[in-house]
C-alpha cells in the first residue's frame, strides 16, 4: 500500500497525530520500565533460600527475667517439642531466614589482617543445617562433640567452636575456584575455625547487606539456649504445620506459663512477609499497566473514530473511484502503524532514559535489549486493536456518501 | 457574565450527553488517572510528613565517627548511632539546652494476680528530657526529673493504653508495675502519642511500628544491663562477650538528641561535637580526624530514607500515567470540539465573541474533569481503602481520605482537565466562520 497519500493527509492533522503519537510513546516508555521492575521484584521474591521451606515453622518464645537454669529448660522444651505428633526434628536457633534480625561478623583470611575481608551471617543451633534441611554439597555436618555451649563460649572465648559450615557462594568469594574444605577463617585474631562442610545455599535473615552478598552465610556449631535465643524451629510435613505451630505453642505454654509466645510462623509466611514490599510494587505496577494500556487503546478508538466521522465524505468518493472496502480498511491500519511506529521510536528513546534515571538513582540495572522489541510488537498490536472498530466502520461507508453534503 | 456561565456549564453538560461514548472515555481517562496519582500520593504524603513541624528544626541527632574510614558506612558517613561510651561522654556534657540519649527495650509486663498471661512490652529508655523534647502529652502525672536520671529511679511512665490493660484506665500515678522481673513506681501516664513517622527513632525502627508501651530512664536501663531491642551495629570481630565488652565494643545502638534553639547554639555544638572527636583523636581512641553529622528532623528522616523508594517510585509511575491520561484527553477533546465546526461557525456569524467561545468551551471541559474528578473521588476511596493489600499495614493504616485529599482530587481533576482543553478550545475559538458556513 502507497504511505504517501496517508502520510500527507496525516500532515494536515499534525496536532491530533502528535497527540496519539505522544501518548504511545509515553504509554510505551512506562510499560517498558515497568514491566522491568516487575520481572525485577519478581525474581527478588524467588530468592534461594537453600532451605526445606515448606516444612518449616517456627515459635519465638521469651521468658521472664533472668534465667539461671536456661540449658536445662531448653533441654525440656526441646524434648516436648519433640514428642508433638508430626515433629521431625528441631532446634533452639538464635536467628532464623527471612526474619530481618542480623548476627553477623567479621571474617579474616588472616590473623594478622587489620581489617576484615567481609562481613558474614552467623548461624548458631544445634543440628541446624540438618533441621533447616540445607543441603551439603561438599564435606560433612558437624559432629555431636564438636558442639559447645554458646553460652559459655560468651563467658569464656576459649570454649568457642573450632569448626565451621560455609555456604557455596562466601566459599567461592572466600577461595574462589578453590576447595573450601580444610580452609581456615579467622572471627578473631584468636579464632580459627576450620571448613568441614560446605551447603549449597542458606539466606541471610537480612538482605540489609545488599543482595548481592544474600548467600554470605556460616554454620557455627554451637548449642543455643532461652538466655541467648528465642526462636524454635521445627520440621514437619507441609500438610502438619498449622498443627505443629499450634501444638508447640500450647506445649510451650504449658512447661511455663509466664511465657510469651512473641511469634508463631510457617516459613512459607515468613518468606512472604520478608517479601511483602516487592509483591506490593509488582502488584501496583500491573495495575498501572493494565490500566495504563486499557486507557491507550481506548484513545486510540476515540481518536480514530473522530477521523473516520470527519472522514466520511473522502471514503465515499475514494469508494466511488473504485477502492474496495479492504482498501478503505487497509488504509487506516497503515496509518495507525505509521503513527504507533513513530510513538514506539519516541517510546523507546523515553523508555531508555528513565531506565538512566532509575539505573542512577534506585541502583536498578540496565534494561534488557529484549524489552524493545517485545514492546514495540505489543504497542502494535495494541495500536491495530484499538483501530480495527473504527476502521471496520469507515470501510461499510457506502459509495453514495460521495453524492451527499458533508 | 455569571448567567451566561450558567447557560455554558448548560450547554456543556448536554453536549456531553450528545456524546456519551468519548464522554465516558474522557472521564474515565481523568478518573483513573487522577485516582492512581491521589492514592500514591496519600501513601507518600503519609510517610513524608513532618512528624513534629512547630520543632523539626531545633532537634538534632549528633553522630560521631567511631569507627574510621575504612569501616565507615558509603560517602565516609559515621555509623547512625552513638556506642556507649561515647553516648555516656555527650550525656555528661552539657552542651545542649536539652538532650536525651534513648534506645529500644523490651520487657514483659507480669499480671497483677488477675490477669492469667503476661504481657509483652515494647519500651524505650529514655532521659527525663525526652518528654519536653519531643512535646509528649501527659494524661496524669508528669515525667521523672533531672535528679531522678542521676539517682537512676525506678520511675516509669506508660503508655494510655498499657494503663488501659494494667490499670483499667485509671490514674495510676504512685502505683507499681512488674516489667522484666523489676518493680517500676508510675510517675506519668500518656495521652496517645505515636509520632508518624517515629523521627526519634529511625536507627531501630523504619519509622512505623506500634505505640509504645513505656518509657524508662536511660540511666536505670544501662544499670539493669537491659539490651538493646532493635538494632545493633558493630564492626570489627564477632566476640562472645559479656555486658562490659559489650559496653567498650564497636557497636552503636544509642539514639542522642540535643535541642538547639538559635544557629548560635548549633554552631557552638557543632564545635563542641568536632572538639571531643579531636580529644578522641589526641587521646589515641581515635586514629582518625574529626567527622561528625548534625542532622536536624527532616534531614534526618531525608537520609535515613524514610520514604522508601517504593513509594517514591509508585508516585512517579502514577504521575507518568496521569500525564498520559492527560494527553489521551486532548486528543478526544480536541476531536469532540473539531466536530462541531459547523455550529461554531454559525454561534460566531451570529455575533460570539472567540472569547465566548473559549470561555463556553472550556467550561465544558470543566464539567468533564468534574465528571472524571468524582470517579477519580469514589476510586481514590476504593483505593485507600485498600493499600493495605500493597503496603504494610502500619504505613498502609497512614493514607485516609480527608477533607483535604477529597478538595485536592477535584481540583487536581478539575484543573487538569481545563488545562488540557485549553489548546483544543483555542482551536475551536479559531474556526473560521465563513468557512463552516459554506461547506455545510
Amino acid at each position: 500500500m502507497d504511505v504517501r497519500p496517508i502520510l500527507s493527509s496525516l500532515l494536515r492533522h499534525k496536532t491530533t497525530a502528535l497527540l496519539l503519537v505522544l501518548e504511545i510513546a509515553l504509554t510505551c516508555a512506562i510499560v517498558c520500565n515497568a514491566v522491568f521492575m516487575i520481572s525485577q521484584r519478581l525474581q527478588r521474591m524467588q530468592m534461594t533460600g537453600g532451605i526445606a521451606e515448606t516444612e518449616l515453622v517456627e515459635v519465638q518464645s521469651a521468658s521472664i527475667g533472668a534465667l539461671p537454669d536456661a540449658k536445662a529448660r531448653t533441654a525440656a522444651d526441646l524434648e516436648a517439642l519433640r514428642r508433638i505428633p508430626g515433629v521431625k526434628a528441631v532446634t533452639l536457633a538464635t536467628q532464623l531466614p527471612f526474619t530481618n534480625s542480623s548476627w553477623n561478623t567479621g571474617i579474616m583470611l588472616d590473623p594478622t589482617q587489620k581489617e576484615s575481608t567481609l562481613n558474614a551471617t552467623t548461624y548458631f543451633g544445634e543440628n541446624l543445617v540438618g533441621v533447616l534441611g540445607a543441603q551439603l554439597v561438599a564435606g560433612r555436618d558437624f559432629n555431636a562433640d564438636e558442639y559447645t555451649d554458646l553460652g559459655d563460649a560468651q563467658k569464656d572465648p576459649s570454649k568457642a567452636s573450632k569448626v565451621v559450615i560455609v555456604t557455596s557462594a562466601l566459599a567461592e568469594r572466600l577461595w574462589p575456584g578453590q576447595n573450601p574444605l580444610g580452609k581456615t577463617i579467622w572471627m578473631g585474631k584468636d579464632s580459627p575455625q576450620q571448613v568441614v562442610g560446605v551447603v549449597k545455599a542458606l539466606i541471610r535473615p537480612s538482605l540489609s547487606n545488599g543482595d548481592n552478598t544474600a548467600q554470605w552465610t556460616l554454620v557455627i556449631p554451637m548449642r543455643a539456649s532461652l538466655d541467648n535465643a528465642s526462636d524454635y524451629v521445627l520440621r514437619t510435613t507441609p500438610e502438619q504445620r498449622d498443627a505443629v505451630i499450634k501444638a508447640a505453642a500450647a506445649t510451650l505454654h504449658k512447661i511455663d506459663p509466664h511465657r510469651v509466645i512473641l511469634d508463631k510462623k510457617s516459613m512459607s509466611q515468613l518468606r512472604e512477609e520478608f517479601f511483602h514490599n516487592d509483591r506490593a510494587m509488582a502488584g501496583l505496577l500491573v495495575g498501572v499497566i493494565a490500566v495504563l494500556l486499557v486507557v491507550t487503546a481506548f484513545g486510540i478508538v476515540g481518536l480514530a473514530s473522530f477521523w473516520v466521522a470527519q472522514r466520511h465524505r473522502q471514503i465515499g468518493v475514494r469508494r466511488a473511484l473504485g477502492a474496495t472496502r479492504r482498501n478503505i480498511l487497509h488504509y487506516f491500519q497503515t496509518e495507525n502503524f505509521l503513527l504507533a511506529s513513530i510513538g514506539i521510536a519516541i517510546g523507546m528513546a523515553f523508555a531508555y532514559g528513565i531506565n538512566l534515571l532509575l539505573m542512577r538513582y534506585y541502583e536498578l540495572p540496565r534494561l534488557p535489549a529484549l524489552y524493545f522489541p517485545v514492546g514495540a510488537l505489543s504497542l502494535w498490536l495494541l495500536g491495530q486493536l484499538a483501530v480495527l472498530g473504527p476502521a471496520l466502520r469507515a470501510a461499510a461507508v457506502p459509495p453514495v456518501e460521495a453524492t451527499r453534503a458533508a | 457574565m455569571i448567567a451566561t456561565s450558567g447557560y455554558y456549564l448548560k450547554l456543556g453538560l448536554r453536549s456531553l450527553r450528545r456524546n456519551p461514548a468519548l464522554t465516558a472515555l474522557m472521564v474515565m481517562a481523568i478518573g483513573f488517572g487522577v485516582a492512581a496519582s491521589m492514592i500514591t500520593y496519600s501513601v507518600f504524603r503519609a510517610v513524608s510528613g513532618n512528624p513534629i513541624p512547630d520543632k523539626s528544626s531545633q532537634l538534632f541527632t549528633p553522630q560521631l565517627d567511631s569507627w574510621g574510614p575504612q569501616q565507615n558506612l558509603p560517602r565516609n558517613e559515621p555509623p547512625e548511632a552513638l556506642g556507649y561510651v561515647d553516648a555516656m561522654a555527650l550525656l555528661h556534657a552539657p552542651a545542649a539546652k536539652r538532650q536525651t540519649m534513648l534506645y529500644p527495650v523490651q520487657l514483659t509486663a507480669m499480671p497483677d494476680g488477675k490477669r492469667e498471661l503476661p504481657l509483652n512490652a515494647n519500651g524505650y529508655a529514655v532521659g527525663s528530657d525526652f518528654f519536653a523534647m519531643f512535646e509528649v502529652p501527659f494524661r496524669y502525672g508528669s515525667s521523672w526529673s533531672a535528679q531522678d536520671d542521676d539517682q537512676r529511679a525506678a520511675d516509669i511512665v506508660i503508655s494510655d493504653e498499657l494503663n488501659q490493660k494494667l490499670f483499667a484506665g485509671a490514674d495510676s500515678t504512685g502505683r507499681t508495675v512488674n516489667l522484666g522481673g523489676h518493680d517500676y513506681r508510675v510517675v506519668g501516664v500518656l495521652s496517645h502519642w505515636n509520632p508518624q513517622p517515629r523521627f526519634y527513632d529511625l536507627f531501630s525502627t523504619s519509622g512505623f511500628a506500634e505505640q509504645t508501651d513505656f518509657y524508662m530512664l536511660f540511666t536505670r536501663a544501662l544499670d539493669l544491663h537491659i539490651y538493646i531491642n532493635g538494632r545493633n551495629t558493630c564492626r570489627g570481630q564477632l566476640s562472645y562477650t559479656n555486658w562490659t565488652d559489650y559496653t567498650q565494643s564497636s557497636c552503636v545502638w544509642i539514639t542522642p538528641w540535643v535541642e538547639l534553639d538559635s544557629a548560635a547554639e548549633v554552631e557552638s555544638y557543632r564545635r563542641f561535637l568536632t572538639n571531643y572527636a579531636a580529644n578522641q583523636q589526641h587521646a589515641g581512641r581515635f586514629n582518625w580526624a574529626p567527622n561528625i553529622r548534625l542532622r536536624d528532623v527532616m534531614e534526618w528522616m531525608d537520609y535515613e530514607q524514610v520514604v522508601s523508594p517504593e513509594s517514591r517510585i509508585s508516585l512517579v509511575v502514577a504521575l507518568g500515567f496521569f500525564l498520559i491520561c492527560l494527553v489521551n484527553t486532548v486528543g478526544l477533546l480536541l476531536a469532540k470540539f473539531m466536530r462541531r465546526a459547523g455550529e461554531i461557525g454559525v454561534r460566531r456569524a451570529l455575533g460570539a465573541t472567540r472569547g465566548e467561545i473559549y470561555a463556553q468551551y472550556l467550561i465544558e471541559a470543566g464539567a468533564v474533569g468534574l465528571a472524571g474528578g468524582l470517579l477519580g473521588l469514589l476510586l481514590t476511596a476504593l483505593g485507600v481503602s485498600s493499600v493495605d493489600i500493597l503496603f504494610k499495614p502500619e504505613i498502609a493504616r497512614l493514607a485516609h481520605l480527608d477533607f483535604s485529599l477529597v478538595s485536592l482530587t477535584l481540583l487536581v481533576a478539575i484543573a487538569a482537565t481545563v488545562l488540557a482543553a485549553f489548546y483544543p478550545a483555542w482551536r475551536a475559538a479559531h474556526v473560521q466562520p465563513a468557512w463552516q458556513l459554506k461547506s455545510s
